[in-house]
């Protein structure tokens, strides 16, 4: 199987050096993004400039460029170059399928956009299937000037979900720290980032002499739980993302650790090794009562929330060496007996569940190399889905599309991302520094 | 083995260097970006900073200064180095951890933290788990020694802060540690 998947990613490897190599290099942007290699069947999409003749004051950002990048990232999409457009209509009534047939088009996207104040808009879409000559779907929206990226990422959300079947996963965000040595001291400084999903806007939230760890959104996009070492110690917080107020949840003797929020917003999975011994708890953050679910003298820590609450998969080495675990939890009854659920390899860590639980991604270590890995929940079978070898925290993208990660390449800690069929790869990398730990925001109904 | 005794005498002085140097990186500012809103609890320091301050090395052969100072001295090995995914203080570490528990049994105001890391392989949260059950195995033998636990503080940094920066097994061998580190001598 090893064997079969290199073969195909070598395959597109090549084909990416002949063609597919498209890169959404955004002006501003910190982290760019490079699809490594595409999907052979990607879709041929003509997204037609949308037409600006009553708009006054230009846009900060051209729509349909973001528009084009979203799709062109998700691997999914082909969108044709703007220089081989064969027309530019901007609404049904111009189009004329059978020109867009000839050159191999199976969608196309048209619209118009409206200023209707200082800095209120209206933008005007519609998307067609080329082939059978008819209208996908066609909406209007009103916007704020200052939200026209969000409002091309909700155009490609719609586009990706009428094509695909699949909820689009544009309009989110993506956290992540950085580390970076300043060469005159030789000192280490840490950032916590939130940057949207395709590289844009990135903002520090959080600026530290001492290591951060371990950035988990909550379930409304709102704050993010991590670890500090700024006290010498690590202690875990909560953040509000955007006051920036933030207060600090544990300070136990030893390990705070491994905080993950769950799938209900009340209470904190985390790793606590107050009594000894590095234990999983369960802290409820209204009361703030702590709830012990493991005791065992290995090592319980990184637990993960099936999506709907039921259960808690963690890492433990109580088999001698680290492999998931999955335990069963229920109100006001003792959590179950964990059962082990990884055999293959020599090391199964940061278990993570895919958003309709029935997938888990973890760190995958086989003879010294460790490698992002997914597990199918139902049919237990564990596919390999990288080809590096220090690659550590995956994250699902929320739609379960994509899994981000933390890898190394030439000597820097950079992410990448991967479809969970292992045929789409990406890179993510800021200019400098090293990058890890990324946590793929939840999809949120706020725009 | 041999090989990797030889290793760690020759990275032996350069650690220790390294060591130094994070001693006296201190001061833990953080900085939250205000938007709105007052940040709390960030000035939480902790701990008491004071950080070692080494002066130079002596001139002369017969050292004068404090035998912790002494570079002869054992007491001046303070790191001791791990297997991968192991907590097992290996026999040739083990003169280190005895010198320093009698130092500690002598001196009762001495008190050191044990900081445990690990290499950068695997996943971090495990490895800050991995970090500390090595600074524990340390604190065990110094307990078992002649320290007494009030002297011993623990903390483990995982793989968050690395001695060396590399990404192979010469870099990862020098990362696989426990830092004793006096606060009081």
């Amino acid at each position: 199987m090893m064997q079969a998947r290199n073969t195909k990613i070598f395959t597109l490897f090549y084909l990416m050096l002949v063609s597919l190599l498209i890169t959404a290099t955004p002006v501003n942007a910190a982290l760019t993004i490079q699809i490594t290699t595409g999907v052979d069947g990607a879709q041929p999409i003509a997204v037609v400039p949308f037409s600006t003749d009553q708009v006054k004051t230009a846009l900060p950002y051209d729509l349909v460029s973001i528009i084009k990048n979203d799709l062109a990232r998700s691997g999914r999409f082909a969108p044709m170059p703007e220089k081989d457009l064969i027309a530019r209509p901007h609404d049904g009534g111009t189009v004329r399928f059978g020109d867009w047939r000839l050159v191999n088009m199976d969608y196309l996207l048209v619209g118009r956009v409206r200023q209707l104040g200082d800095v209120n808009y209206e933008v005007q879409f519609q998307l067609f299937d080329v082939f059978k000559g008819e209208q996908v779907t066609g909406i209007s929206y009103p916007f704020v000037a200052g939200d026209t990226r969000r409002m091309a990422h909700r155009i490609s959300d719609i586009v990706y979900e009428k094509l695909t079947g699949q909820r689009g996963a544009f309009n989110t965000r993506i956290a992540y720290v950085t580390a970076l040595t300043t060469a005159a001291t030789g000192k280490r400084q840490y950032h916590l980032n939130i940057a949207d999903s395709d590289g844009f806007n990135e903002q520090t939230i959080l600026d530290s002499s001492k290591p951060l760890m371990s950035p988990s959104w909550s379930p409304d996009g709102q704050q993010l739980a991590y670890v500090s070492f700024e006290a010498k110690r690590p202690q875990i917080f909560v953040q509000q993302v955007f006051s920036g107020q933030r207060q600090r949840v544990t300070d136990f003797k030893g390990l705070n650790s491994a905080p993950v929020w769950s799938p209900d917003g009340k209470s904190l999975a985390m790793t606590l090794s107050k009594s000894g011994n590095p234990e999983l708890y369960l802290f409820e953050l209204a009361t703030r009562k702590l709830t012990q679910l493991t005791k065992h003298p290995a090592i319980d820590t990184e637990p993960t929330w099936s999506p709907d609450g039921s259960k808690l998969v963690f890492t433990s080495d109580r088999g001698g060496k680290p492999q998931l675990y999955i335990m069963n939890l229920s109100r006001n009854k003792p959590a179950s007996r964990p059962r082990r659920l990884t055999f293959e390899g020599d090391y199964n860590a940061r278990g993570v569940f895919s958003p309709d639980g029935k997938h888990i991604a973890m760190v995958h270590g086989n003879r010294g190399r460790f490698q992002i890995a997914v597990l199918d929940i139902i049919n237990n079978t564990l596919q390999v889905l990288t080809d590096s070898h220090l690659d550590e925290s995956p994250s699902f993208a929320p739609n379960g599309s994509m899994i981000i990660y933390a890898t190394s390449r030439n000597d820097r800690g950079v992410l990448a991302a991967v479809s969970i069929d292992g045929s789409v790869h990406q890179r993510l990398e800021v200019q400098q520094g090293d990058v890890r730990e990324p946590a793929w925001s939840p999809l949120t109904n706020a725009q | 083995m041999n090989y990797k005794l030889l290793m760690a005498a020759i990275l032996l002085p350069a650690v220790l260097a390294g060591c130094e140097t994070l001693g006296s990186q201190d001061g833990s500012e953080v900085v939250v970006e205000e938007r709105g809103t007052q940040v709390d609890g960030a000035q939480d320091a902790g701990g008491d900073g004071s950080g070692a301050t080494a002066t130079g090395a002596q001139a002369g052969t017969t050292f004068s200064g404090h035998p912790l100072d002494n570079p002869q001295n054992i007491l001046s090995s303070r790191v001791i180095y791990f297997e991968f995914d192991s907590a097992v203080i290996r026999n040739q570490d083990r003169a280190t951890i005895q010198a320093h528990a009698e130092y500690l049994g002598k001196n009762g105001g001495a008190a050191v933290v044990l900081e445990g890391h690990t290499d950068e392989r695997g996943s971090r949260e495990y490895n800050i788990a991995l970090g500390e059950r090595r600074a524990k195995a340390v604190r065990q033998l110094l307990l078992f020694q002649g320290a007494v636990a009030s002297q011993l503080q623990t903390v483990s940094y995982g793989e968050e802060s690395p001695a060396a920066l590399g990404h192979d097994e010469d870099a990862w061998q020098q990362n696989r540690r426990v830092e004793i580190t006096y606060k009081t001598r």
